[in-house]
């Protein structure tokens, strides 16, 4: 191998790297926290006896789950300035993620409202309950915990495909940063591999609190 | 604008556009063919290694499993396409897009195959060895006929997975469908109608199997 | 007082209540017994506004169920429910299974609803359980606290589906315990069981359900040891056996 490696090139940008990890965290999170919430919607939505709001939320979910994520934020970034917005990288590659998130946690969700026995609803009402009360107090709270690993399990994919914004000039977060850095100093290898190590360990972390705060949920059973 | 006898319609686009993404496609395929081939072996020796073996070796092989499936794709073809460059043996992107891709599908393979192991009741294994059947009588009769049922939606979701993941190899110069629409884009600007045959093609060929899987998993709970 | 006028029940092409006639008068229970099948679950179930009935008309204290301006939900608290598999909520503790309803559907609260529901717990004799989630009681305990739920409401009147039916045995005795305590206590009871001895003790009033119809409804001694219609006499011979 005629190649002698240059750790420190990489050394010297260390701010920049731990920067951009900070702001893959910030997309990765950010782009959950908005997709859970748009995917409760959507799981009721699919549920729902109007038949529009059934269309909508399975268009979503099929859209989501049956195309890549590189293909949504194109739809983004491209495709939005069809029409004369124009969206900066960032920006399309946080719908995006959303937007994907969206779809597979609606069904994460449809799967835990579907194990809840129908007679949990039916008691909760003949104490008097009312509908919308049923599902925020015995409902709900019990589909948390069910949706509460494969949640996380897709929290790692919002991780993996953050680094997607480097496609489309995104050059913040870590792959963003790893990949000016490298054309700039054209030292490919040492780069990508300190990038490889740090979405591995920002993955460890993930994973790490996720089971932490798991056990504090599930308690000790 | 004007190359041999292409014709132009309005939007820009021409017919040398559409059979530039065909081609962008039947590479989508290919890679996905040969990929999931490869990392489908690889993922039964992993997984039934790992199902048999000591828990030595079944902590390396998790560790580097591990590393695989928490690193992004893009990222690992860039890397193996750096190696391969320094190390002065150069490889196509083709041959490092499918070295990657069968490792990475063979990584999630071996856990769902692993799974697939586990989930053969010990007490019918023994059954079958106390009727004489050998070790591996007992993997190929018992093991692999009830465990494929299990794996196999979860293998579908893999291969499906790989199908849209091959989007990605464009970083290191492949160009797959994807990659060929975006070509066409920034050169004619028609987003919406270029994206919108693409994402049809993913679309039409990820939707019917995951349904069918779906089905085909309803049916073996039943 | 409850009073069930001429109620017709289908589910699709199922017919499953054709024409009950009954009257509940307060203080008094009414037991329901009959053959799988007959309708007497369906029965409990239209009382509440759990499942709507296609003809006829139910009333309590006065306000038909069935009208569309009724408010369900406010007349539910007057009605207590207990069912055959307790239905518990998992996710909360003995206690709070209890406090909730209270809280969120009576707007009582958290000191006064912690108070009745410790009261209550009492009564069913689960008072040590009270921190403890339902999934560690044994079945009989978390029917009892099923009861207890419902009784926290002070509902006016009280419905038991098969309460026993998913009980062990050796379990049946203590729930039972609990009802004859109800009754003495006065409240207006509509007891489904199959439970024949405990239907004797405890009833004013027996119905007998056979095919969405009461064809006898007397007294525990006249329908037991003096029965008049056939279909009573068949179940009875089966069921005593």
């Amino acid at each position: 191998m005629n190649y002698t490696f240059h750790w420190n090139t990489v050394w010297n940008v260390k701010e920049a790297l731990l920067k951009g990890a900070l702001v893959t965290l910030e997309l990765t999170i950010a782009s959950m926290l908005l997709g859970a919430f748009l995917g409760i919607f959507i799981a009721f939505g699919k549920n729902s006896s109007r038949k529009l709001f059934v269309n909508i939320a399975s268009s979503w979910i099929e859209v989501a789950r049956n195309t890549p994520c590189l293909f949504q934020i194109y739809m983004i970034y491209f495709g939005l300035g069809q029409f004369g917005i124009n969206v900066s990288s960032y920006f399309s590659v946080l719908i995006a993620l959303t937007f994907n998130n969206a779809g597979y946690l609606a069904e994460i969700i449809r799967g835990g409202l579907k194990s809840i026995p129908v007679t949990q609803m039916t008691t909760a009402r003949s104490l008097g309950m009312k509908i919308s009360n049923v599902y925020i107090y015995v409902i709900l709270p019990q589909v948390f915990k069910i949706v509460y690993y494969p949640s996380t399990n897709q929290m790692m994919w919002a991780l993996l495909n953050s680094s997607l914004g480097m496609v489309v000039g995104l050059s913040s977060d870590i792959a963003g940063v790893t990949s000016f850095e490298q054309a700039r100093t054209f030292r490919a290898f040492e780069f990508f591999t300190a990038a490889a190590i740090l979405y591995y360990a920002i993955a460890k972390l993930i994973m790490f609190l996720s089971k932490t705060l798991g056990k504090k949920i599930y308690g000790t059973d | 604008m004007e190359s041999n006898g292409t014709v132009e319609i309005i939007t820009g686009l021409h017919i040398g556009d559409f059979f530039f993404m065909l081609q962008g496609a039947k590479r989508t395929i290919i890679l996905t063919l040969v990929s999931i081939s490869l990392g489908t072996i690889l993922g039964l020796f992993i997984g039934i290694l790992r199902g048999v073996f000591n828990k030595y070796v079944n902590y390396i092989f998790g560790l580097f499993l591990d590393f695989v499936r928490s690193v992004p794709l893009i990222i690992q073809f860039i890397l193996v396409n750096a190696y391969f460059g320094i190390s002065g043996h150069a490889k196509s992107p083709f041959f490092i897009g499918v070295l990657v891709l069968s490792i990475y599908s063979g990584a999630y393979i071996s856990e769902v195959v692993r799974a697939g192991v586990l989930a053969v009741p010990l007490t019918t294994r023994r059954a079958a060895r106390s009727l004489g059947l050998s070790w591996f009588h007992d993997l190929f009769y018992i093991v692999f006929p009830i465990g494929s049922r299990a794996v196999f939606p979860s293998w579908i979701n893999i291969v499906i997975g790989l199908f849209k993941d091959t989007s990605l190899i464009a970083v290191i110069g492949y160009i797959e469908l994807l990659r060929a629409g975006e070509i066409i884009i920034t050169r004619t600007w028609e987003p919406i109608l270029v994206l919108g045959c693409v994402g049809l093609f993913y679309f039409i060929i990820c939707y019917p199997i995951s349904k069918w899987s779906e089905r085909f998993e309803k049916k073996v709970l039943t | 007082m409850i009073k069930i006028e001429n109620v017709h029940k289908s589910f699709g092409n199922l017919k499953v209540l054709n024409g009950i006639n009954l009257e509940v008068t307060k203080g008094k229970s009414v037991v329901v017994i009959g053959s799988s099948g007959s309708g007497k679950s369906t029965l409990l179930t239209c009382i509440n506004g759990l499942e709507k009935i296609q003809e006829g008309k139910i009333f309590v204290d006065g306000i038909e169920v069935n009208e569309k301006k009724t408010d369900l939900n406010l007349l539910r608290t007057k009605i207590g429910m207990v069912f055959q598999q307790f239905n518990v909520f998992p996710h909360l503790t003995t206690l709070d299974n209890i406090t909730l309803a209270l809280k969120v559907v009576l707007k009582k609260s958290n000191e006064e609803s912690k108070l009745i529901a410790i009261e209550q717990l009492k009564k069913v004799d689960l008072f040590e359980k009270a921190d403890i989630y339902p999934n560690k009681l044994s079945g009989g305990q978390q029917q009892r606290l099923a009861i207890a739920r419902a009784l926290a409401m002070s509902p006016s009147y009280m419905l038991f589906d098969e309460i026993t039916s998913a009980l062990d045995p050796m379990l049946v005795g203590e729930v039972l315990d609990t009802l004859r305590i109800l009754k003495k206590d006065g409240m207006t009871m509509v007891i489904v069981t199959h439970e024949l001895r405990f239907a004797r003790e405890v009833a004013d009033l027996i119905a007998f359900v056979h095919e969405g119809k009461i064809l006898e409804l007397d007294h525990p001694g006249e329908v037991f040891d003096r029965p008049k219609n056939d279909e009573t006499k068949k179940f009875l011979e089966r069921a005593l056996k």
